[in-house]
């Protein structure tokens, strides 16, 4: 399991794991399935038929590409560096999440699937994988936490308009990780018929690897995008995203992994703050463990008993992140931080009133950071957000924080 | 411990072990087994101990102890819930370990069999938690989200340590993977008849009984099967084809039955329990005449 030094690139290994982290710990019942799935990912991942036909609904369904966005107030407001929204806030449904629902659904078309499972913890993959099936025509159940139904009851309602079912999950405590185990339970029950479509870059192998290639049209968008304002060949500086399994950010950090000169900071939700322990923040608050399917860090007792995360951000309520960032962590890599609740609200509003864009909570954590780093770069720094959701999803948790009856 | 590593052909039982000496000695009474499976601290650590303690009386034949953890995703409803009272009631891994020993203290032979899942395991460190299982007396470890892929690190210091590592085959489990699956198994198979969690349904007799000459083609080892056997006449279905049944989920209810509103254990729980076991074993034990012994 050693990676080459000069790549950052190569993993995961053929075994699924990103030096110790990652692999498919999973019960055999549903082993040759994960097998299965692997190799068909793998025949679909080199078919150049399958890559036209994700491109061509990127481009024509979800809006591909996303703009690159010079925040020119922003940056003139922080006065340090360049700063570049990355907007796939604008795709179908509000977020990068579909750009991973897209490409499982058509492999799962390839693969003679005839249903569709996924977990949803603030309905956000949830409603892009509705999206899909009703775009597909394929039955859709989605599994969802009791307690985030009713804090998320709009996306609830748009689930069932796109004709998914959705599933109130009471085992464990009724959030996005209980959901995770309902959706594999019901995965081991329906084996032959299923597929499962995983909504972060989380899971057992191949899912990590595979929601990640899905995601990297981000980034590669950006190396190109970038052209335009800051002449051919020009990388950027740093790039900031939001952790909450870790999708959006290994969409935008995978394609220049190998570029030593682009500095990668990941954010995760520091919730009330790390030490209060009401947080979300796996790699600043947690320790390697096995959950879901991977080796990865994870919020638990020391008696190895998994903690619910907090977050004012439904999207990173979550106390795993994906394996790929563990090993990440731990290669230095990338830097991982964590944003609390305020300041993200802090952030989201700032956006607001500078940009007239309304980020999701989940970004308005790498905006915060974003507020942080900025002043203290040359202005010839070029830092790239991922602006990963819009916030209309969101206006009701602001308006309780700012005491706002609506 | 001279621990044989059956790492290469068919894996073959190791007698000196008390799983391999029960399965010896229920080949001689020409019967299959009951194998109980019980939450460890459920509904409180008291209870769960009286439950134990009286389960080989009751006609179990071999122990199965759940660790329970919060996030098991392999199980049906009723045993998430008996490992959720039992994390409230404060069951750690460590008490369940405390747990065994003081079994062992009265029971030096009814194999016991820890099954969980790998996360509290990693958390307490695998050589700790091997050295703390053997001195306890645990004989054999069933660790679901282990798979072949991914076990190296925690079955070959336990083989080592001389516990059984127990496998489990399922209907997903093909001809070719069977032999990887069966590789480094030891005490005996737990055959998982049906496709999805424990305790949501049953599989059928003949089923049953094709499984079971299918893996016997592939192991010397005994076959148990589980997941969904909930009567004594289901149990004693699976014990005509079977070296073993496995009931969990049929005993973990009549732990939830058998608590009162705030959830606290009713006078009489552990009795009744005990009474489901005796009419599994009636059921097992009247099986029909088990084959040749000499041909097992
Ligand atoms: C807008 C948005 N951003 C980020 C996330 C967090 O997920 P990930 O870390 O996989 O990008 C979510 C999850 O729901 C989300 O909806």
């Amino acid at each position: 399991m050693t990676q080459p030094l000069n790549t950052y690139r190569s993993g995961p290994d053929e075994t699924g794991h990103f030096g110790i982290f990652g692999g498919r710990f999973v019960a055999e019942t549903l082993m040759p399935l994960i097998l299965e799935v692997e190799q068909a990912y793998a025949a679909t991942r080199e078919d150049p038929s399958f890559q036209e036909e994700f491109d061509w609904y990127a481009k024509h369904y979800i809006g591909r590409p996303s703009p690159l966005y010079f925040a020119e107030r922003m940056t003139e407001h922080l006065g340090g560096a360049k700063i570049y929204f990355k907007r796939d806030e604008l795709n179908h449904t509000g977020a990068h999440k579909i750009n991973n629902t897209l490409g499982q659904i058509l492999l799962a078309r390839r693969m003679g699937k005839t249903r569709i499972i996924a977990e949803t913890g603030a309905g956000q993959h949830g409603v892009a994988t509705a999206t899909v099936c009703a775009r597909f025509n394929l039955p859709c159940v989605v599994y969802m936490g009791a307690t985030d139904i009713e804090r998320q009851a709009p996306n609830v309602f748009r689930m069932k308009m796109l004709g998914a079912e959705v599933v109130p999950v009471t085992s464990g405590t009724g959030t996005l990780k209980d959901a995770m185990n309902d959706a594999l339970r019901d995965w081991v029950a329906n084996v032959e018929s299923t597929f499962y479509i995983i909504g972060t870059a989380a899971g057992p192998h191949p899912y990590p690897a595979m929601v990640r290639d899905f995601q990297s049209i981000i980034g590669e968008e950006v190396r190109w995008q970038l052209a335009e304002y800051e002449g051919e060949g020009r990388l950027p500086d740093t790039l900031v995203a939001s952790i909450g399994g870790g999708s959006n950010a290994i969409g935008l950090f995978h394609p220049f992994l190998d570029e030593p000169t682009v500095k990668m900071v990941g954010v995760e939700a520091a919730g009330h703050g790390i030490a209060s322990g009401e947080h979300a923040a796996s790699l600043n608050g947690g320790r390697p463990g096995v959950l879901h399917g991977n080796r990865t860090y994870l919020l638990q007792t020391d008696d190895g008993q998994i903690v619910d995360a907090y977050s004012i951000s439904a999207g990173l309520d979550y106390p795993g992140i994906g394996p790929e960032h563990s090993w990440l962590h731990e290669s230095g890599r990338v830097d991982y931080v964590a944003i609390t609740d305020r300041e993200a609200l802090d952030a989201f509003q700032l956006c607001t009133r500078l940009e007239g864009i309304i980020p999701a909570l989940e970004p308005s954590h790498a905006l915060a950071q974003v507020i942080k780093l900025a002043p203290e770069l040359p202005k010839d720094h070029v830092l790239v957000v991922n602006l990963c959701g819009r916030g209309d999803k969101d206006v009701f948790s602001v308006a309780k924080y700012l005491g706002v009856e609506l | 411990m001279s621990a044989t590593l059956p790492l290469e052909g068919l894996p073959a039982q190791r007698v000196e072990t008390r799983i391999g000496r029960r399965f010896a000695a229920l080949r001689q009474e020409g019967r299959a087994g009951l194998v109980t499976f019980v939450t460890a601290g459920d509904p409180d650590p008291d209870t769960a101990f009286e439950i134990l303690q009286g389960l080989p009386a009751a006609g179990a034949d071999v122990i199965e102890i759940g660790m329970p953890f919060s996030d098991p995703m392999a199980d049906g409803p009723a045993i998430q819930a008996a490992g959720q009272r039992a994390l409230k009631a404060g069951m750690t891994l460590r008490r369940t370990l405390d747990m065994v020993r003081r079994f062992r203290e009265g029971d030096a032979e009814t194999p016991i069999v820890l099954m969980g899942y790998y996360n509290p395991i990693y958390a307490m460190g695998v050589d700790g938690f091997l050295a703390e299982a053997v001195a306890a007396g645990v004989d054999g470890l069933i660790v679901v989200d282990l798979p072949p892929e991914e076990d190296d690190e925690l079955c070959l210091p336990a083989i080592e340590a001389g516990l059984d590592w127990i496998r489990l085959a399922t209907p997903t489990t093909d001809e070719r993977r069977l032999p990887k699956v069966l590789a480094q198994a030891g005490g005996f198979v737990y055959y998982v008849s049906i496709l999805g969690i424990t305790g949501t349904r049953s599989a059928g007799g003949d089923e049953v009984a094709a499984a079971v000459a299918r893996l016997k083609r592939h192991t010397d080892l005994p076959i148990a099967v589980g997941f969904g056997i909930r009567t004594a006449e289901q149990a004693g279905e699976v014990a005509r084809s079977a070296d073993a049944a496995v009931v969990g989920s049929a005993i973990v209810d009549v732990v939830r039955r058998n608590l009162d509103e705030e959830a606290r254990a009713k006078p009489g729980l552990a009795a009744a329990v005990h009474a489901l076991v005796g009419e599994l074993a009636r059921g097992v034990r009247g099986a029909a005449e088990h084959g040749d012994p000499a041909e097992r």
